[in-house]
């Protein structure tokens, strides 16, 4: 079996397209959402939900009003600014470290658990997926990630499947980071300006950081060519590999209005590229 | 005044928004929060003159005062330390895993033998200077770190209240957006009319509804995609700030680092006129 991961650095380069048209050509695989605090490849497979869990994970402090002296130890101890003056914690600011519950000298401070998302077990028309929700302004994005590829690899071990497709996230953090462990091949979409280059650049890094094979796609090649020839050169001179170039065509985001995936949708030169892409990724 | 640029779903044009109206208006200071993936750097070119590595502080335990009690391990929540008791005269052993560390300093202080210091760890970098008029500041994440929201706080430690702070905020939804958005007057969120931009903006709109934050939207490619988000706005009162069509120039100009109103200067009236609604609240 073998996991792939679709990434980006910068977001908006068309990671879930393209993750979409994999889900479409892949055979006997299972699919995990991982951009997990902003997850768009549902809108593509309209999953239909079998199991829902609760994502807990993280601790939150809360004061209790009728035991705190107000002595202020708390509201200096935090590194977070998490306590206001007037002895309210800020849940959002809080990471749960303890330490005010700890250092309390009438134990007026608990810490109790966060419910921080949801996760589930979905059948899509491409087979099996597992995806999350982050709660809104939640942390432990990673921890999410993780627990949702964990999911996807019983998932594919019990059904004896071929592949894992993993829709990533943006960025070069915790996220990120958490959708690489194991991975066998990372899937780098970018764009042709200097933003996506200058970005697809840092997460290549982070992918060799993690000694994670990486391959290149230039989505939307053609809105500007010399930026794509750049980054041709560019990959050439570094040793990047460069799996395939896929142009810019309006009947991708026509598709994704009508919840379909590029590859169920009306004949453009676009499918051919990403079938290119995916036959290429079979050696 | 602060005023963040946000989005949820990446791509959508937050650099290009926070760019292009710090450029068109006077007094202003830049903050680029998106630490993970910094881009204005790339369409302002700042000439730098100052680089401060950033820190986290996490603990070094002095072997020769620790008796392994265990107290730091247990109340450390994000499982930084482990603490193995020494046995039959065999000295213990205590591991700190620094990349876990949120540096919440709980170890160090209830440490009953005083053995544990706070040390620096270096994640990343925060670089000043200025473009012109505009002060400039960035943070950029060291490759493999996955904590971004301590290298947040310090890039905003240099807001300058006497100024227009435009703060040019990650993607998402968790903990790096909600560190970098705290604190702002207002905050605008860009979007695409399409099913993804929508999804993610509804996501993005529930988090500044929590923290308090008043915010409108600017729709990008707005002839793009499905009139939802539109209606969207509309049914939740949410106030549409400017609508920019998808031109092959600016999206030309855009993979090139050059800012829209450096390549059509008619467009800076209405980045001011964006800046003065803001201003004068008339939302």
């Amino acid at each position: 079996m073998k996991q792939i991961v679709i990434i980006s650095g910068k977001g908006g380069t068309g990671k879930t397209v393209i993750t979409g048209a994999f889900a479409a050509l892949a055979k006997n695989k299972v699919m995990a959402d991982c951009d997990v605090d902003a997850a768009d490849l549902h809108l593509l497979l309209q999953p239909k939900i079998k199991e829902r869990h609760d994502f807990r994970s993280g601790l939150s402090a809360s004061i209790d009003k009728k035991i705190c002296q107000q002595c202020g130890k708390c509201i200096a101890a935090c590194r977070f600014n998490a306590i206001s003056d007037s002895f309210v914690i800020d849940c959002v600011s809080c990471e749960g470290c303890g330490f005010c519950s700890h250092i309390c000298p009438v134990q007026a401070i608990k810490m109790n658990e966060n419910l921080a998302g949801e996760w589930f077990i979905s059948e899509t028309r491409f087979g099996p997926m597992v995806h999350a929700k982050l709660g809104i302004a939640e942390e432990n994005s990673g921890k999410l990630v993780s627990l949702v590829r964990k999911q996807a690899k019983e998932l594919a071990e019990k059904g004896n499947y071929d592949w894992i497709i993993i829709d990533g996230a943006p960025g070069i953090g915790c996220p990120v980071i958490a959708s690489l462990s194991g991975i066998d091949c990372a899937i780098v979409v970018t764009e042709p300006t200097l933003s996506g280059l200058h970005d697809a650049l840092r997460v290549i890094e982070v992918t060799k950081h993690f000694n994670v094979p990486s391959r290149l796609v230039i989505n939307k090649y053609d809105l500007n060519p010399d930026m794509s020839k750049k980054i041709e050169e560019h990959c050439a001179k570094n040793k990047i590999s460069l799996i395939g170039k896929v142009r810019f065509d309006k009947a991708v985001v026509e598709a994704m209005v009508e919840g379909k995936t590029i590859m169920e949708y009306k004949d453009t030169l676009v499918k051919d590229e990403i079938r290119k892409i995916w036959g290429k990724l079979q050696v | 005044m602060i005023i963040s640029i946000a989005s949820g779903k990446g791509g959508t044009g937050k650099t290009t928004i926070a760019v292009n109206l710090a450029l068109s208006i006077d007094n202003v200071q830049f903050l680029d929060c998106d630490v993970e993936e910094p881009n204005a750097h790339i369409f302002l070119k700042p000439r730098i003159n100052r680089q401060e590595k950033a820190f986290i502080l996490v603990p070094e335990i002095d072997n020769s005062k620790c008796v392994y009690c265990g107290k730091c391990a247990k109340v450390c929540v994000y499982n930084a330390i482990a603490v193995l008791p020494g046995q039959e005269g065999k000295k213990g052993t205590a591991l700190v895993f620094a990349h876990l560390c949120h540096g919440c300093g709980a170890c160090s202080a209830l440490c009953p033998k005083k053995a544990i210091k706070e040390v620096n760890r270096e994640i990343g970098v925060v670089e000043s200077g200025n473009c012109g008029k505009i002060e400039f500041v960035h943070g950029k994440l060291n490759i493999g770190e996955a904590m971004s929201p301590p290298l947040i706080r310090q890039v905003k430690e240099h807001i300058d209240p006497k100024k227009t702070v435009i703060i040019d905020a990650p993607p998402g939804t968790s903990c790096p957006v909600v560190v970098s958005v705290k604190g702002s007057d207002f905050c605008v969120l860009v979007t695409e009319p399409t099913p993804f931009g929508l999804n993610d903006l509804i996501l993005a709109a529930e988090v500044l509804k929590k923290l308090a934050i008043s915010f409108g939207v600017v729709i990008n490619r707005s002839d793009l995609g499905n009139d939802k988000t539109e209606k969207y706005c509309k049914q939740e009162n949410i106030p549409i700030l400017m609508r920019i069509p998808f031109k092959k120039e600016i999206a030309m100009a855009y993979s090139k680092g050059e800012p829209i109103v450096k390549a059509f200067p008619e467009y800076k009236k209405y980045f001011l006129e964006l800046f003065n609604t803001i201003r004068n609240g008339k939302i």
